[in-house]
């Protein structure tokens, strides 16, 4: 009985050492920096990403618009299966929000989904997508949120149900779902720049598959079914797939795609609904090259 | 008298129909919104330069869009929160009034680029604008993703 127990009690230990180890936040390795050295952060392009990554479609105070849209305040409550995550401030707020920040802690952030204080984010935070942004994409972005107008919002707390609330098991999440391999491989891109773009665009920043790819039971997304539509992560209604497939976007031009993104009208004239409104009003203000590169992709993606 | 008769039956006939009609506001709101989306392409394919410019269409989408925009409200009673393909969100009967308000807006806005009158393509671009922000930002809060 006594053996029985030590046998439990270091198994325990044993189990408990193991996840330990599996689920420590890792960061990104300090050569990543090399890449930025004497970079002059592009402002310019630093906005492109901004509305192209939609960091105000959640960021931004709930139901906000035109230039108040670059007050990132936070205050969004995204409503999931998981628990609720109350979305945070990261306006560059000291106290609040970015304002402290070192760039290598908005890599670390955006591409590792660790915070600056070494801990694991929620991947309601789309980091799985973010990490296959570029390192001066990066510092382009962190320096165009930088230069954004301050909130001294406080962060609302979240309110996450067991087990998912146990932080250090996204470390398990990570292994499984947080890497920067395309989805799409090169060999099915050829040199296409266009592509290519499209795909750094949809599969990176745009973080289109956080919605439109349907997730495993633990929250990942399935590349193999990627871009398929899936479950509203949000409960309402059906996230449409956007591949080439017959329900999908077939009988959509490219400039039907590229004329959605801009506008929110679909070929039918219908106007787009829920977040993708959202994404529609974002993409207005990224260049034409890109929603033309989006779709471009969209249209080579099989069902 | 037969065809006071026929007439009188038909009448009945054609009441029981406009009775069922309006017994479906869920058909009624997507025939409303039909034919903005009508009124939105028109407008888009003047913009987009597939047609010319023409100032009478263009008063003429912002018409349709003004004349929908006053009944709208109504093909949303109580009890047509579900059912059909609708992808209204529940959050039109919990948010009634927010809901009114962006419809008071739609029909604001389009009441004003019919005044605005735009008599060139650039006019017309800028009030279209304003107008088709109102698509996306009600569709956003009191619309469901369904497909």
């Amino acid at each position: 009985m006594k053996r029985l127990l030590l046998a439990l009690v270091a198994n325990g230990l044993i189990g408990g050492a193991v996840f330990w180890f599996l689920t420590a936040p890792q960061k990104l390795d300090e050569s990543m920096f090399a890449a930025i050295d004497g970079h002059e952060p592009d402002l310019g392009n630093g906005e492109t990403l901004f509305w192209a990554g939609g960091c105000a479609s959640c960021h931004a105070a709930p139901k906000v618009s035109g230039d108040a849209k670059k007050v990132l305040s936070g205050g969004l409550v995204l409503t999931t299966e998981f628990g609720d995550f109350a979305v945070p401030n990261i306006s560059p707020s000291r106290e609040h929000g970015l304002g402290n920040w070192s760039f290598e802690d908005f890599s670390n952030a955006m591409k590792k989904g660790v915070s600056p204080e070494g801990r694991h984010y929620y991947p309601a935070f789309p980091y799985a997508s973010y990490a296959h942004m570029t390192i001066e994409d990066l510092s382009d972005l962190f320096a165009f949120l930088k230069q954004l107008p301050v909130s001294e919002e406080a962060d609302k707390p979240s309110d996450i149900a067991f087990p998912f609330n146990v932080r250090r098991g996204l470390g398990l999440w990570k292994k499984l779902y947080l890497n920067d391999k395309s989805v799409i491989s090169d060999a099915a891109l050829g040199d296409d720049e266009q592509l290519l773009r499209g795909r750094y665009l949809v599969e990176g920043p745009g973080h289109c598959g956080e919605c439109h790819t349907p997730r495993s039971l633990a929250g990942g997304m399935q590349r193999s079914n990627w871009l398929q539509g899936a479950p509203s992560p949000e409960g309402e209604g059906r996230i449409p797939g956007i591949t080439n497939g017959p329900d999908n976007l077939e009988s959509w031009s490219e400039s039907d795609i590229a004329y959605m993104l801009e506008t929110g009208f679909t070929p039918d004239f219908d106007s787009v609904g829920s977040s993708m409104a959202d994404v529609a009003a974002n993409y207005a203000f990224v260049p034409a090259s890109d929603r033309e590169a989006i779709a471009a992709y969209l249209k080579i993606i099989q069902p | 008298m037969p065809s006071k008769k026929i007439f009188l039956s038909l009448s009945a006939v054609l009441v029981a129909a406009s009775v069922a009609y309006a017994q479906d506001p869920i058909s009624d709101r997507q025939k409303a919104m039909k034919m903005v989306g009508g009124a939105a392409k028109s407008a888009s394919e003047m913009i987009k330069g597939e047609k010319p410019f023409d100032a009478a269409a263009a008063l003429a989408a912002f018409q349709t869009m003004n004349d929908v925009s006053k009944d709208f409200v109504s093909y949303f009673p109580e009890g047509s929160e579900t059912g059909g393909d609708t992808t209204a969100s529940p959050k039109i009967w919990e948010d009634r009034a927010g809901f009114e308000a962006a419809v008071a807006k739609f029909e604001t806005d389009t009441a004003e680029a019919i005044a605005a009158a735009p008599a060139d393509l650039d006019a017309f671009k800028a009030t279209f604008g304003k107008v088709a922000a109102n698509c996306g930002v009600c569709h956003k809060a009191y619309r469901i993703s369904k497909n």
